[in-house]
């Protein structure tokens, strides 16, 4: 019972099929059972077509499993509504791309208020918030510039504090630092390190570089759509 | 989220495109300043046009002599027209006599306050030496000039004396002083002037100036102007050699009295009473109350015809704000899955999009209103008219620019939010 309590992300035999009822019907998931618990770092590996984007996305319900059933911090999600998975996505999920997807025409301070202004927090709250966590990844000082005055690094800086700001339930990084250099990339794995560790965050990271995956709690390895092998990383608490 | 969320959003966009934004706007800029310029010039000279006609007496019927419509004339030839008979003249029998006007009095003597009369002797030149001035003769009785309200500067009036006598007397306007005495008032009044007209120099004695008012029907310049110079109602008639009556009279309604149904009983009190066995004439009669509602109807009618077509560019500026919100969707469609990924509703983008088209509208919408104002003050300071502004047109825009707004951002907005988020963030 307590470890039910525990699980974050219950995955139960989840089957993504495209083009369902058409000739070029396409089984990408093939019943996948993972479950998450709090706290946990983990990564998930494996080599383009392997599934990984599409786990994400339904990580991440930007879509619906076509069989199988997800609970995500016990709320279930694979019948919720449209807008039922919006709020889902706001408060529960923090999502940090790869591209960053930070909006270009604004500063990095209203980038990083984007969710709570779609959560409803007062914008005095939502200033004060956000000035906090840009101060957590150490961007207090760029929080006025807009997005292409600033680094590749200093962009995901500012998407780890945006992924934050709701307080959300699990961190999901979608390849992080592919588009950074080793250093920045390095840097940037750290921030992700300190949220698990300071703020006991639950974070699930994508990659395809076994080196990173090493350093999380577990690494799950995906292969033409279904789970082949899981083991523990040097990140491990236990 | 909030409104001024998203118009603050809707703002920062517009500014990250600028000309782009403008281009937008033109067309519904072009679109609304047309309407309000077309409105406001359409409103002044309408309200001009009323009050000028008002200043003329809202209460005055003209009395006239008119040629039966639907009569059968037999022509000298003895073909018979039906229908308007063009072919008959106005005989001595045919005029409105004084016996008849005496009688009208007594039959109407509640509901008629005054009989205006007068008598054109045509328009000619004054002439003192080489010096000139345009005018217009004519004759009128006292109740006449009483009417016109003239404001004497230099002087006397026509007086009894001079009606009854037929005296060669007149009343000269400051302007034709001005023309023809260097404006020395005092000089005119006794001076004699001639006056040539209809191929013949008659010669008046000045009495009187009285000072020239502008009527707002005049676009000519200052020295072609025709000013009345005005004479003894049966000075006129005899310059005319014109004894038996008259074609054209204005009659003063007593206050309370209603016009537009005493117009009717005096129809047909003439028609019963003179013109019962008259084959070709009637008696027909008018208020200015009924001109100046049918003038404010036509042009009515013509703002509103123009209006239209401005309508129909507003609807072009429509399409193109439309194409423009399509486009730039498509340029953001990342911006709308990141939105979509961090939490935002299907109904939150479309509130977003149709915010931003709305704002493009109202401001265009605004833009136009101003320029729409500066175009209606020029246009109406160079037709003469006293500028008027058009609140019905302005709260019209305003409205069909929201209007345009929601109807053409609806689409591409809806678009927007109904993207799958998974597709928008893998655009490139």
């Amino acid at each position: 019972m307590k470890e039910k309590q525990n699980t974050i992300i219950d995955l139960r035999h989840i089957v993504k099929r495209f083009y369902v009822g058409q000739p070029n019907e396409l089984e990408i998931l093939h019943g996948i059972d993972l479950q998450v618990k709090k706290g946990e770092f983990v990564s998930i590996v494996g080599a383009s077509g392997s599934g990984k984007t599409t786990l994400m996305n339904i990580i991440g319900v930007l879509d619906r499993p076509t069989e199988g059933e997800y609970t995500l911090d016990s709320v279930d999600v694979a019948g919720a509504k449209d807008k039922e998975l919006s709020g889902i996505r706001n408060r529960k999920i923090g999502f940090v791309f790869q591209t960053y997807n930070l909006i270009s025409r604004t500063t990095a301070l209203r980038n990083v208020e984007l969710p709570m202004m779609y959560a409803g927090v007062g914008k005095k709250e939502r200033q004060e918030r956000a000035k906090y966590y840009l101060q957590m990844v150490g961007m207090s000082e760029r929080m006025t510039h807009r997005p292409d005055e600033l680094s590749g690094g200093q962009k995901q800086r500012v998407s780890i504090a945006r992924a934050m700001t709701n307080d959300p339930s699990i961190i999901l990084a979608d390849e992080p630092t592919g588009a950074l250099d080793s250093v920045t990339g390095r840097k940037i794995m750290d921030i992700f390190h300190k949220l698990h560790e300071e703020q006991g965050k639950t974070i699930v990271l994508i990659t395809h570089s076994n080196e990173l995956a090493e350093e999380t709690g577990r690494i799950i390895t995906l292969k033409d759509g279904c789970i082949i092998g899981e083991r523990k990383g040097s990140g491990a608490l236990c | 989220m909030l409104i001024g969320e998203n118009i603050m959003l809707a703002l920062n966009g517009l500014l990250a495109n600028k000309m782009r934004a403008i281009l937008t706007m033109l067309g519904i800029i072009i679109g609304i300043s047309s309407v309000i310029a077309i409105m406001s010039v359409g409103n002044s000279i309408s309200s001009s046009v009323t009050s000028s006609m008002e200043d003329m007496g809202v209460n005055n019927i003209t009395l006239g002599v008119s040629q039966k419509s639907t009569s059968e004339t037999a022509t000298a030839d003895g073909r018979v027209f039906m229908g308007f008979s063009r072919g008959s003249t106005m005989d001595d029998g045919d005029y409105i006599t004084d016996e008849m006007l005496d009688a009208m009095k007594e039959e109407f003597v509640d509901s008629v306050s005054e009989v205006l009369l007068s008598e054109s002797a045509g328009s000619g030149t004054a002439e003192d030496g080489s010096l000139t001035a345009n005018v217009t003769l004519t004759g009128v009785n006292a109740a006449y000039l009483e009417n016109e309200d003239l404001t004497l500067i230099s002087g006397r009036t026509l007086t009894e004396t001079d009606q009854a006598n037929a005296k060669r007397v007149v009343l000269v306007s400051d302007k034709l002083a001005d023309s023809l005495f260097d404006g020395n008032y005092d000089v005119a009044v006794g001076s004699e002037v001639q006056v040539y007209v209809s191929n013949r120099y008659y010669s008046y004695a000045i009495v009187g100036v009285y000072e020239y008012e502008d009527s707002s029907f005049t676009t000519e310049s200052d020295n072609d102007v025709y000013t009345s110079l005005y004479m003894p109602l049966e000075t006129a008639r005899n310059q005319n050699h014109s004894t038996v009556g008259y074609s054209q009279l204005t009659i003063v309604t007593a206050s309370g009295v209603d016009s537009a149904s005493l117009c009717t009983e005096l129809e047909n009190w003439f028609n019963n009473s003179y013109y019962r066995n008259n084959d070709s004439f009637e008696i027909s009669a008018s208020s200015m109350e009924s001109m100046v509602s049918s003038m404010t109807d036509m042009l009515s009618t013509v703002s509103i015809a123009i209006s239209v077509i401005a309508g129909i560019s507003l609807l072009v500026g429509g399409i193109g704000v439309m194409n423009i919100m399509l486009v730039s969707i498509t340029e953001r469609t990342r911006e709308i899955g990141t939105r979509k990924a961090l939490g935002a509703t299907n109904g939150s983008i479309r509130l977003q999009f149709i915010t931003e088209s709305i704002v493009i509208c109202l401001l265009g919408g605004f833009i136009g209103i101003v320029l729409g104002l500066i175009l209606a003050a020029v246009a109406t300071n160079a037709l003469g008219y006293a500028a008027k502004l058009s609140v019905g047109g302005i709260v019209f825009s305003v409205t069909f620019s929201i209007l345009i707004g929601v109807f053409f951002g609806y689409y591409p907005a809806n678009k927007a939010a109904k993207m799958n988020p998974i597709e928008a963030l893998r655009y490139e």
